[in-house]
């Protein structure tokens, strides 16, 4: 207990609590209708898009990389949710090659033009989030807070309509519902949420804090709002705990808190064994 | 209500249907019958205008708004794990109508419970729709559709997939619509019960017919 409050009188151990609890939230709410629409990968696919994007913006020397990556995220959201629907390319189809191809783009961008000494290290970091978010500037942890809060007040807002649109997308057609709008909605904030949870978990375990919130809480509840609670709150608990943890024992903060995650995960699926 | 006229209907500029004429007036039951194939579904979707017709129009009463027609579609395993509870679901159906409002009114979570009632669900009211039989789950479905619109109700073969005890009580409350004086155009592959509820039949085929449920017999040979 006594060390806990040494290590939160450091800024950036509070900065990385504040991130980290503000992305896991964020991360969650969408998980339910990214697991329903089979686009569980979709994390995945466009963390690696950033991660290509980021890669290109180490090698240009930009300071601050959300300029290039966030917009460029976006637009891969947008292309891979349009042509998961109608496209000739299905979804999971067009993730993995988007994904697979930014990633071997941004490594031979890396390895190519890369100054910088650590190339290993600096790719490990991209992928694994190891220790970043406990390196974060103060800058970037205001944009974080701005871009949360802009993921949660919009999910808040339009839930009704996210719920209408995502349930059933010919009735809300149907209905004179634009659902084109809500689809395009979604993924710019699922673009922003994979930006975000890069920081936490790096790109190689963002579906991860996608995912793992969502299908927990289906085992157990059975509406869409007790779903969506549920998520939020299993996620921010297992990850607050996770960043203890790896804080006070060192470990990788990303590998421990998707480790976390897949305890409560099996807690919760007995839950709703038994349940039953 | 509705009047079409010369109307082709097809995809991608490929008519499957040519000349077709109809009109449907306040209080009918349209039940339109044909093959498969045979462009029924693709009416349907150029009345709801989610796919303009190729040539002809389709004129609607200009009293009659969008947010007074309601939609049923065949029944789908789309999205069967979803967890939605029922009156979630029934309350969904009135988005159209909120607009840019955020979240639902007394009003209308008070007509959401009163749907679900008329179509005797109160007791599944917070079950989820995953775990109710296909005809619970169409009549769920029924009670969102009549959340969206009150006048004109469209159905595109509700109880495909229903067994016959589920089927039969669809076509009664169906009915028990039309006799409050609510619009229905149905399309349905099962002729004998469309007959046996319809004002009007719309027959897409070869030869396309289009006349009252007695003419349509007489046609036929049947009266």
């Amino acid at each position: 207990m006594k060390d806990i409050h040494i290590y939160l009188s450091y800024p950036f151990v509070r900065y990385a609590i504040v991130v980290g609890i503000l992305i896991a939230l964020c991360s969650s709410l969408l998980g339910v209708i990214l697991v329903l629409k089979r686009f569980s990968f979709i994390g995945d696919g466009l963390s690696h898009v950033a991660f290509g994007a980021v890669a290109v913006s180490t090698v240009f020397n930009l300071t601050d990389n959300m300029v290039l990556v966030l917009p460029v995220t976006i637009i891969a959201a947008i292309l891979l949710l349009k042509g998961g629907s109608n496209g000739k390319i299905k979804g999971d189809a067009s993730i993995t090659m988007m994904s697979v191809g930014a990633m071997a783009f941004g490594y031979l961008v890396m390895n190519v033009f890369s100054s910088g000494s650590n190339l290993a290290g600096d790719v490990c970091t991209t992928l694994f989030g190891s220790t970043s978010i406990l390196t974060l500037t103060k800058e970037k942890v205001i944009l974080c807070v701005i871009l949360s809060i802009f993921v949660i007040s919009a999910f808040v807002l339009f839930y009704n309509k996210i719920f209408a649109v995502t349930f059933d997308e010919n009735f809300a057609n149907a209905t004179g519902i634009d659902t084109q709008k809500y689809n395009l909605l979604i993924a710019i904030i699922i673009a922003i949420i994979v930006v975000l949870a890069m920081n936490l978990v790096g790109s190689l375990l963002i579906s991860a804090l996608v995912v793992f919130p969502a299908l927990a809480s289906m085992c157990v509840f059975k509406s869409f709002l007790s779903v969506t609670v549920s998520s939020a709150i299993f996620s921010v608990v297992c990850t607050a705990l996770g960043l203890f943890i790896s804080i006070l024992g060192g470990s990788p903060v990303g590998a421990t808190i998707v480790c976390i995650d897949i305890f409560a995960f099996f807690i919760f699926y007995l839950i709703g064994k038994t349940g039953h | 209500m509705i009047k079409c006229e010369k109307l082709s209907l097809g995809y991608d500029g490929k008519a499957i249907v040519d000349n077709l004429n109809f009109e449907v007036s306040d209080g009918d039951y349209l039940c339109v019958i044909g093959e498969n194939g045979v462009g029924k579904s693709t009416l349907i979707k150029t009345l709801l205008k989610l796919i303009k017709p190729i040539s002809g129009e389709v004129i609607y009463n200009e009293n009659l708004l969008p947010t007074e027609i309601g939609y049923l579609s065949q029944q789908q395993q789309l999205l069967k794990d979803f967890p939605a509870s029922v009156f979630e679901i029934v309350l969904s159906g009135c988005q159209s109508k909120v607009g840019i409002r955020p979240f639902y009114k007394k009003e209308e979570k008070q007509t959401a419970k009163e749907k679900i009632e008329k179509l005797g669900l109160l007791d599944l009211m917070t079950r989820s729709f995953s775990e109710l039989s296909g005809g619970q789950q169409q009549r769920v479905l029924l009670a969102r559709a009549l959340m969206a619109g009150q006048r004109l109700m469209i159905l595109d073969e509700p109880v495909t997939g229903l067994d016959p005890e589920a089927s039969q009580n669809m076509y009664d409350i169906i009915n028990e619509l039309n006799k409050s004086n609510m619009t229905i155009i149905m399309i349905s592959h099962d002729i004998k019960v469309a007959l046996e509820y319809a004002t009007k039949v719309l027959y897409i085929g070869e030869h396309i017919f289009f006349g009252t449920t007695p003419e349509y017999k007489k046609s036929r040979g049947m009266a």
